[in-house]
């Protein structure tokens, strides 16, 4: 066992499970949708982005890619977020709280694409 | 994947970005749990967003303020710990960035990325340097001086570093890294389409021989030039088809064996190959009689065979009697009075200091003229720093192997069918002798290039016009001076290549064919002049026939049509003095 294979597998599968975990739910209920996950979700993907930097293999390149796209999204989800409660004025109604969603569903189908490669790595090396 | 910069990077500030991301993370966490109150005293608890915000401003040492309401003391304790957190992964991200900068090998891997995108957008014709020793230092500045690029790949930083303080037309790009690598070939350009040639100049053999073998696999195109010490090396290069193979030590026995019996074909060679700015002769014919040869290495070695193929008494000096196994050899060095006696010094017309050890030779050479003040003095040079030395001395003939080689290499790169020349004429040595008379006559004492002019592929466009439409030029037509058709450039034709055929000082008036090669020497002015023969058809009309047509489309067109006047009889050589032989 090698601890960095297991910090690398903890913080994709975490930042898959965190995103996941903000996601489910009716898509324009605020109350399904917590906040703070997403911030989470947030930080641990860009860790998980951060740790797979430097990985000259062609499947390094494609679990930076997916991490990258998944980072973007979920920044864009907090961006939004921040201006439907704070700067739009009508607070996280129905319609903002499906935006931030959606954003968010997009991340989570790249971090999917991320577990697959996870997945798959560690089925090819048979050991 | 090719290693590059960035990926080094990214791998050296993992750490740092992933410190500074969870300190971030752990201070919005901080400030969204910790409760406060707002302007009325109310309980209230700051959302992720202000909370970011809060932390941005504190973390890079801005420091807005409290906000959006005053703190409580609670927070104010969380936001000193965020203070001295963030200061420090601030300090820790920063210092990684700047270590990164005076990392060896992240500037390594910079440096290279930087070669290789240097050597992939070079856009004209240019060459391969591998080792950037003495010799290759002489070879790259004399190529550059002719105008050329130059890629130098050499495996010692120091001797690189000497390339940045070396003065170049266009800086050459430098790389340190073993030339026996294949991959470093590649990254100097070896599949690179403007390759023109590769110079194997290393002082290690089997690396040379490496190159060879790598350019003629992986670019067959592309002409090798390589310098061995090692017959068996030379051989095995010769084998697969090394275009050019130069053995200082041979082709030292060579210009003595000229030197003995051809003065003037050595001349001949000499200027040239050597290039040599003096009309003065690098050395005097060689006297026949009873030789004193000192040191029997390779060098030694290749003068004795020499010797003897000239039917010479020689007698040989060597202090290693494993070496001389073959032959006779009187022990030691010859730098004592004793041993030059011994071997018979008295009766002696030359002898050969041919040690690899500097200081041996001068001692040698200043004792032999002790003894003997008219002796003949052969002394090879080992070191460059010496050439003050045996500047001093003032032998008969310094042979110094690495200027040897730079000179062969620069003349076969920008002249390869010189070669051809070369070898015709060291067999046979009345051409030779015609063709230094010729040269004498043309160029007389001025400096001398050499060049080939190709009658084919576009190379000289005029001449192919004529050759098309049936029209007779011949060699001394591209001889002619473009101002004044009855006066001759400074220069004259050496051979020429028709298929199969070389000919050897083609006559002048032998009329070339498309297809045609013809290799030239004379003054790089001429060169020049030639150009305006082979390049503008009113130029070549006004030299062949006289006429001196309109240049304009509209006087071409509109403009007194000109009968073309009697081409010039080619024996009339009365004006050019170049062609009398």
């Amino acid at each position: 066992m090698n601890i960095e294979k297991v910090v690398f597998a903890f913080f994709i599968v975490l930042s898959a499970t965190l995103n996941f975990g903000f996601v489910y739910g009716e898509i324009d209920n605020p109350a399904h949708h917590d906040v703070y996950e997403l911030f989470a979700s947030v930080v641990v993907n860009i860790v998980a982005m951060v740790l797979k930097f430097g990985d000259r293999t062609q499947v390094g390149a494609v679990h930076l890619a997916t991490s990258i796209v998944a980072v973007l999204q979920l920044i864009a989800a907090s961006i939004a977020w921040a201006w439907f409660a704070h700067i739009h004025g009508s607070g996280i109604d129905a319609a903002g709280i499906s935006t931030v969603v959606s954003l968010s569903a997009g991340a989570l189908l790249a971090n999917i694409v991320s577990l697959v490669l996870l997945v798959s790595e560690t089925l090819a090396l048979r050991r | 994947m090719k290693s590059s910069a960035i990926f080094i990077a990214l791998r050296r500030l993992r750490a740092p970005i992933v410190v500074l991301v969870l300190v971030y993370a752990l201070g919005v966490l901080g400030f969204v749990l910790i409760p406060g109150v707002d302007a009325d005293g109310k309980p209230w608890h700051m959302d992720i967003f202000h909370a970011f915000y809060v932390i941005s401003y504190t973390a890079t040492t801005i420091g807005f303020g409290e906000l959006p309401y005053a703190f409580t003391d609670a927070q104010r304790l969380w936001t000193i710990l965020v203070i001295y957190l963030s200061v420090f992964g601030w300090t820790y991200a920063l210092g990684s960035l700047l270590a990164l900068g005076r990392d060896r090998p992240f500037q390594q891997a910079l440096h290279t990325q930087r070669f290789a995108r240097g050597v992939h957008s070079i856009a004209e014709p240019f060459y391969l340097v591998c080792g950037y020793g003495e010799t290759g230092g002489l070879v790259c500045a004399a190529l550059d001086r002719a105008g050329l690029r130059v890629v130098v790949l050499e495996q010692d930083p120091a001797r690189l570093a000497e390339l940045d303080l070396q003065d170049f037309r266009s800086k050459p790009y430098g790389l340190v890294a073993d030339v026996r690598s294949t991959d470093a070939l590649r990254k100097a350009g070896l599949e690179h389409k403007r390759l023109a040639g590769v110079l194997a100049l290393t002082n290690d053999d089997e690396a040379n021989l490496k190159v060879a073998i790598a350019v003629r696999l992986l670019n067959p195109e592309v002409p090798v030039l390589a310098r061995v010490r090692n017959k068996a090396v030379a051989a095995n290069m010769a084998s697969f088809g090394t275009d050019h193979i130069i053995n200082p030590f041979t082709v030292f026995g060579e210009y003595l064996s000229l030197l003995l019996r051809a003065p003037r074909v050595y001349r001949l060679l000499d200027r040239l190959i050597g290039s040599a700015a003096s009309p003065e002769p690098k050395a005097r014919p060689l006297p026949r009689g009873h030789w004193i040869v000192c040191g029997y290495g390779r060098f030694g070695r290749e003068v004795v065979a020499c010797f003897d193929r000239e039917g010479l008494d020689v007698t040989i000096i060597e202090p290693d009697p494993k070496r001389a196994a073959n032959r006779t050899a009187l022990p030691g060095t010859g730098t004592e009075a004793d041993q030059l006696h011994s071997a018979g010094i008295e009766s002696a017309v030359g002898i050969v200091a041919g040690t690899d050890d500097d200081v041996d030779n001068l001692s040698i050479a200043v004792t032999a003229r002790e003894i003997r003040p008219e002796i003949y003095l052969v002394v090879r040079q080992n070191e460059q720093s010496n050439t003050p030395l045996f500047a001093a001395l003032g032998a008969d003939f310094t042979v110094v192997s690495r200027a040897i080689v730079s000179e062969h290499a620069v003349a076969l790169v920008r002249t390869p069918r010189l070669e051809c020349f070369i070898d015709r004429v060291i067999s046979n040595e009345a051409a030779g002798e015609a063709a230094m008379t010729r040269l004498e006559a043309a160029v007389g004492s001025r400096k001398v290039t050499t060049w080939r002019t190709g009658v084919h592929h576009g190379a000289a466009p005029a001449i192919e016009r004529a050759l098309d439409r049936g029209q007779q030029i011949t060699v001394e037509h591209l001889l002619r001076e473009p101002g004044d058709r009855t006066t001759s450039l400074h220069a004259i034709a050496l051979m020429l290549f028709r298929g199969e055929d070389e000919i050897l000082l083609p006559p002048p008036g032998m009329p070339l064919a498309a297809g045609d090669d013809v290799l030239f020497a004379g003054t790089a002015g001429a060169r020049e002049r030639q150009r305006m023969i082979l390049a503008d058809d009113n130029v070549r009309d006004y030299v062949v026939l006289g006429r001196d047509i309109p240049g304009g489309w509209v006087w071409q067109r509109f403009g007194p049509k000109s009968t073309p006047l009697p081409e010039r009889p080619v024996a009339q050589d009365g004006g050019s003095g170049n062609t009398a032989s």
